[in-house]
């Protein structure tokens, strides 16, 4: 049997076959409807949606500022920012320490 | 006096829903047979088409009116209805055991002598019905409208979004999967 011949029978059946344009009764109303319905506020799916959109940007910070502290105490050298850095929080906390030697 | 379709767009787009009315009352017939050539029931046919027409509700700011909105209004309807077919590729898998008596008789008569099947013929729209549920949702959408809706390489390729030399590998690919089916038919029945 010759496919190729089979096929080009079938399809051409398949032309000759149109497919019936009938809308069903009220269709255009059941559409606006639908259309001019006031949407109704899902407080809960909207917090959700917003938790798992910020879900993948947080863990990506989290691993960013993971592999930089691990690099940043990798790293002896004591760099200009570094002193700078202690001084600041010495003086930062100094008010508390003072307060801890009172007691 | 009757609007035109611009002045409906416009007023739609400044809010007044209304105006999608005479849209949806014009193109339907045309959104419905585009339907039924890929959804056998009616019900699975009417959510195409009310899928279509939020769609175009919600998109309708990004037509941009330099084609007509019959035009946007096919593509949106043709990719909505490969969704369709994506969405529902379970059951492929048909029994060609389960093939109709007329089904069988017309096969038996293409055998027999080829020009003895009649093309004009339930049995044979039937059976193309039958194989084209088989193919993959691909294979289906670029047979149909090239195939059967006779467009053009070039038409479907802004129907359905899909590059010209994808549109041409996905036609080559869907009649090599259109006769594989075939032969698998016809070795069922005949050998």
């Amino acid at each position: 049997m010759k496919l190729e011949q089979l096929q080009q029978r079938l399809l051409a059946a398949a032309r000759l076959h149109k497919p019936g344009d009938r809308v069903p009764y009220a269709f255009e109303k059941r559409i606006l409807a639908r259309l001019t319905a006031t949407p109704r506020m899902d407080y809960g799916s909207l917090w959700a949606r917003a938790l798992w959109r910020a879900a993948a940007p947080c863990v990506a910070l989290a691993l960013l500022l993971g592999a930089w502290s691990f690099i940043g105490t990798n790293n002896t050298a004591t760099s200009e920012s570094e002193v700078l850095s202690q001084h600041f929080e010495q003086i930062m906390l100094a008010a508390v320490d003072d307060s801890e030697e009172a007691w | 006096m009757e609007r035109t379709e611009a002045e409906l767009i416009a007023a739609v787009l400044k809010g007044d829903a209304t105006s999608f009315e005479p849209l949806i009352l014009k193109y339907s017939p045309r959104v419905f047979a585009t339907a039924r050539r890929y959804a056998r029931l009616e019900r699975e046919v009417e959510d195409i088409a009310q899928e279509v027409w939020l769609k175009a509700f919600q998109k309708l700011g990004s037509f941009r009116g330099e084609a007509p909105f019959e035009h946007w209004l096919m593509r949106l309807t043709v990719r909505t209805c490969y969704d369709f077919l994506r969405g529902h590729q379970r059951n492929r898998e048909a029994a060609f055991s389960e093939l109709s008596d007329s089904e069988n008789d017309w096969l038996e008569r293409f055998v027999t002598g080829p020009d003895s099947a009649s093309d004009n013929a339930d049995a044979a729209r039937l059976l193309v019905e039958r194989i084209l549920e088989q193919l993959s949702p691909p294979a289906r959408l670029v047979i149909t409208l090239l195939e059967i809706e006779e467009h053009s390489v070039k038409e479907i390729s802004k129907l359905t979004g899909w590059s010209v030399p994808l549109v041409k590998v996905r036609a080559f690919r869907a009649r090599a999967e259109m006769r594989k089916i075939l032969a698998r038919m016809t070795k069922d029945k005949y050998l």
